[in-house]
């Protein structure tokens, strides 16, 4: 037990939990190849961080796990910067319009009702989804389809207005699409102190159509950006973010990542994917249990300053 | 025990003193540390407020009142299954800490109007709450709002419920531990001693006391607080270099 204040928390935690914590989701991460952290700021609230600190330090974190994982896939050549810089700039717009909104439900006291709903919407539905997916795939024993749809079919899409060619992608749509998409996920990123890889690589290969190979490191690089963007916002205006909890929460997540990169290669994708989805819709049921449990005490006590 | 040291030789000069410029005074009282830090490991402390009166004989009450600040209390209805804050009520500027210490049980030692005209005991406390737009609350709400504010600061230690004990020595003497939680807010504080006798206030003392944070902990919230912008700067560089490092180190 190495008890630490959290001095923007202003709570102390044990320091062995938050690394751990911060292990397990990147554990999960490495595991999984998804971001986490729409798992690590739901378990977080679970341990008594203020969900409102949980989101902005959970932010700060995913800056540094994104730079990790971004730098092979440069290597690679994997990275769309031109669809990268349209989702950003997109992103950053929407994560500037979540920090506002955040810090509107902050002072009406329903951020944390907020947080804790968006969470439940989207754990259930991406985890439903991901079960139905691959338990049926299970079932009828035939890998699931993970061929994209060609631009083609997206026949609207270049319809609307600034036609723009993304060549690595092989594209020529109208850059409102992805710009729409980097708003809402921005959005998100600001509400659930997310990196939004979990909605923006599904929107990507299904609504843009794009190759699944430059897809990965595509939302990597945009959400290192618009996880800058948002976290600068986040301390400047709302002061939830945490440095010694991102701090523990960054050297978990070092060990956890390599670990579970490692664990990943020995389990079949398809089981991953039922334990992921199992694992979403654990904490998405947890999440339930704390909104409709009747609270110890209907009174709460805050300090404006 | 080098308080108690401490305690004596003040008292000492305290009553020395009453000889000579400080005659006319019914009462003298300091505390054992006008200072109190907190750091890394704080989990609540104790000051120790000390005086004496003159020979008369009569009761001491002691009034401790943390900085104001602004509350706002917020009540949780079910609405389509789930808890939600629902009414709040605004507390503008009410004492963040809030402690009574006396010789005897308040309303024998203090009469009512006494008690309300100074502020002694949290039922005497204005406590005046409005609602979000600082309209005034009715009545029942602000009774409803204020019970429960008093509520969750006990709870919290933040207004203790038992009234401290003052203890007298020679009926000159007098000393009371003040009992200060670790969740104890910042600020500067007043310590206010009343001399009563028969029910009339025929002295009174007011010391300051401050709470403030030091260390590590209290460097990071400042900076935060009061240079957001380099403290969001620093937290983005440091994410990118360990994110940068770690890609570097464990390169596949």
């Amino acid at each position: 037990m190495i008890q630490v204040y959290l001095p923007i928390a202003e709570l102390s935690v044990d320091a062995a939990v938050i690394v751990g914590l911060g292990a397990l989701v990147g554990f999960t991460s490495g595991l999984f190849g998804v971001g986490g952290g729409f798992l690590l700021t739901p378990l977080l609230i679970f341990l008594g961080i203020p969900p409102s600190v949980a989101v902005g330090s959970g932010t700060n974190q995913i800056i540094a796990s994104s730079v990790s994982g971004v730098v092979a896939h440069f290597r690679r050549g994997n990275v769309d910067m031109r669809m990268g810089g349209v989702l950003l700039a997109g992103g950053i717009l929407g994560s500037g319009l979540g920090v506002l909104l955040f810090n509107l439900l902050k002072s009406l006291g329903q951020i944390d009702l907020t947080i804790r709903l968006s969470y439940v919407v989207f754990l259930s539905s991406v985890g439903g989804l991901m079960l139905v997916e691959s338990v049926g795939s299970l079932i009828r024993k035939v890998p699931a389809s993970s061929a994209p749809r060609g631009p083609e079919n997206f026949a609207w899409a270049s319809r609307l207005p600034w036609l723009m060619r993304f060549p690595k992608s092989g594209l020529y749509i109208s850059a409102i699409l992805p710009l729409g998409m980097g708003v809402v996920v921005g959005i998100l990123v600001a509400l659930m102190g997310v990196g939004g890889g979990f909605i923006m690589v599904p929107a990507m290969i299904y609504l843009l159509g794009m190759p699944t190979q430059v897809v990965i490191g595509t939302s990597l690089f945009q959400i290192i950006f618009v996880t800058i963007a948002t976290t600068f916002m986040q301390a400047t205006l709302n002061h939830n973010v945490d440095a010694v909890l991102t701090l523990l929460l960054i050297a978990g997540g070092i060990i956890g990542a390599q670990w579970g990169a490692r664990a990943g290669a020995k389990i079949g994708g398809r089981n991953l994917r039922i334990l992921l989805a199992l694992l979403v819709l654990g904490v998405c049921s947890g999440l339930i249990g704390e909104l409709v449990s009747t609270p110890d005490d209907p009174y709460s006590i805050v300090i404006e300053r | 025990m080098a308080r108690i040291g401490f305690l004596i030789v003040w008292i000492g000069i305290l009553l020395l003193g009453g000889d000579g410029a400080t005659a006319a005074r019914p009462v003298v009282a300091d505390l054992s540390n006008h200072l109190v830090a907190i750091t890394t490991g704080f989990s609540g402390t104790d000051v120790l407020v000390f005086g004496a009166t003159d020979d008369r004989k009569g009761d001491i009450v002691m009034v401790v009142r943390g900085p104001r600040e602004t509350h706002v209390v917020r009540e949780k209805v079910r609405l389509a299954g789930i808890w939600v804050n629902r009414e709040a009520a605004v507390f503008p500027a009410i004492p963040a800490f809030y402690a009574v210490a006396a010789t005897g049980p308040l309303n024998t030692v203090v009469p009512s109007e006494i008690r309300k005209r100074h502020g002694i005991g949290v039922e005497a406390l204005p406590l005046a709450a409005t609602d979000s737009s600082h309209k005034s609350l009715p009545d029942d709400q602000a009774r409803k709002f204020r019970a429960a504010l008093i509520q969750l600061k006990q709870q919290a230690g933040l207004y203790p419920e038992a009234l401290g004990v003052v203890t007298t020595l020679e009926n000159r003497l007098f000393r009371a531990e003040l009992e200060l939680p670790a969740t104890v807010p910042v600020g500067s504080y007043t310590v206010e001693v009343y001399f009563v006798q028969d029910g009339a206030v025929v002295g009174a003392e007011i010391t300051p006391l401050f709470v403030s944070k030091t260390g590590f902990s209290a460097d990071v919230y400042d900076f935060a607080m009061y240079n957001a912008a380099k403290y969001a700067l620093a937290s983005i560089l440091f994410a990118v270099f360990a994110g940068w490092a770690v890609a570097l180190v464990f390169r596949r």
